[in-house]
């Protein structure tokens, strides 16, 4: 790993101020992509600035009837937090089948939502969750934030502070992971709301993408068998590579999403029983 | 980076200047420590190098492996992942500090030997320091449960099964012993 000078701010304005000043600065959340791939020599930034000094950008609330996770927290956190586990139960089995157990210690939601990889879990739930990416600036919306494979619109010197996910009548997330890294080939969460059905799919195309024809068979009653006869949208570039070809990712797409509509079900059968 | 390396960069002048120097203080197996590390020296690298303590296998340097598992605050975590600085003001235990005594091994550990749970033993730190936290977590873990969180760590020997015995053992030792602490109530 080339050297590079390590600034740990203890608060948000110390972190904007180093952000705007230090040479050739990243920002540190985890380190579980960055580290990898500056010891790989991917990436050489000549200052980190480590954001794990600042207790304001973990934890998780309920505020205004949205589930709000700040930046730094933890997949383990999202894990293992109550309020998750009660409101967003899909998100809560999401954040711990990423990686692995030890990575889910370190690795943050903030940091994998900004570093956007094209087979990261979270941004299908950002997509069906309506989120909100919240900096130190502005509002962003999901479908604002993704511009495409590791990249998003947060400006250089602009830090995200915390996702705020509208809480769902119910949803399910299915990943279908690649076999050795873990990471989706593909993922789809299905989220049902009063006002119909949000589908957000990862890791089958160059970039994350809502699936609005998916969308509309399942607000016209569609199951999950249905949902395996509906095409995607006609702008989506599936990827392709030596695992799994375009036209089998364009398949797991539809089977992804049909286990998931079918686990949503469930859980909705699940819950009118106890309500009688 | 090697000894020799270091020595060689130890004028503190690099490719973007003046590199800097941490001094950290942190508590490694029940030990007050101090050290003075690069900010990218690697906390893996720290342990191994300046505190000699080489149970720490690095194995991939990519965290894959899972070998170079220790205790953060006791939550394990991949030190080839991880900065050196970034363990100031922590607690730090390895596979060297996990027994509580120079006679007495740790559950976990007694398991593995019982079991057969290594063979050539350059993964074993990793898996036992892993599942050391896992079953303090997780005391009811079925055998799927195990699974699930050996995920990131890889044994290139004999395969999971022992290792995943052991674990079991563990687990219904301590199940077990809590049953009988009940019934002498």
């Amino acid at each position: 790993m080339y050297d590079f000078t390590y600034l740990r701010p203890r608060s948000l304005s110390d972190a904007e101020q180093a952000l705007k000043t230090a040479f050739d600065p990243r920002l540190l959340a985890g380190g579980m992509t960055l580290l990898p791939s500056m010891k790989a020599r991917l990436s050489s930034p000549s200052t980190l600035i480590d954001l794990s000094g600042l207790p304001e950008l973990r934890g998780i609330a309920l505020t205004d009837g949205r589930l709000e996770v700040n930046a730094m927290t933890r997949h383990f956190d999202v894990s293992t937090n109550p309020l998750v586990a009660e409101h967003i139960p899909a998100l809560t089995r999401l954040a711990g089948g990423i990686a692995d157990w030890q990575v889910r210690y370190r690795g943050t939601m903030g940091g994998s939502l900004s570093n956007a990889d094209p087979s990261a879990d979270y941004p299908a739930a950002a997509l069906a969750l309506n989120a909100e990416f919240v900096t130190n600036r502005r509002r962003i919306s999901s479908e604002e934030f993704f511009l495409g494979m590791f990249t998003t619109s947060l400006d250089e010197d602009e830090i995200l502070c915390r996702i705020s996910f509208a809480i769902p009548q119910a949803a399910s997330y299915v990943k279908i992971p690649h076999p050795a890294s873990g990471y989706a080939m593909t993922g789809a969460f299905v989220a049902r709301y009063e006002d119909g059905y949000r589908v957000g799919v990862t890791g089958a195309a160059s970039l994350y993408f809502r699936h609005p024809p998916m969308e509309a068979a399942l607000d016209a009653g569609a199951d999950a068998e249905a949902c395996r006869n509906v095409d995607e949208p006609d702008d989506v570039e599936f990827m392709s590579d030596i695992h799994a070809p375009a036209a089998y990712r364009r398949n797991l797409v539809k089977v992804a999403v049909a286990e998931a509509v079918e686990n949503l079900l469930q859980t909705k059968d699940r819950d009118s029983d106890t309500d009688t | 980076m090697r000894r020799a390396d270091r020595r060689l960069c130890g004028t503190g002048i690099g490719i973007g200047g003046i590199m800097a120097f941490h001094t950290i203080s942190l508590t490694v197996n029940g030990r007050e420590q101090q050290a003075r590390v690069r900010a990218n020296t690697l906390l893996a690298d720290m342990l191994r190098e300046e505190l000699r303590l080489t149970g720490v296998h690095v194995g991939c340097d990519t965290t894959q492996c899972g070998c170079c598992t220790v205790h953060l605050d006791g939550e394990a975590v991949k030190s080839c992942t991880m900065l050196a600085v970034q363990a100031s003001g922590r607690s730090v235990t390895t596979i060297e500090g996990l027994a509580p005594s120079h006679d007495q091994l740790h559950p976990v550990q007694q398991a593995m030997m019982d079991c057969h749970g290594l063979q050539c033993g350059f993964c074993t730190p990793g898996m036992v320091m892993m599942l050391a936290d896992f079953l303090e977590k997780s005391p009811a873990a079925d055998e799927s449960d195990i699974r699930h969180a050996l995920e990131g760590n890889l044994c290139r020997c004999t395969g999971y099964q022992h290792i995943v015995d052991a674990a079991m053992q563990v687990v219904t030792t301590r199940q077990s012993d809590l049953g009988q602490e009940g019934s002498d109530v």
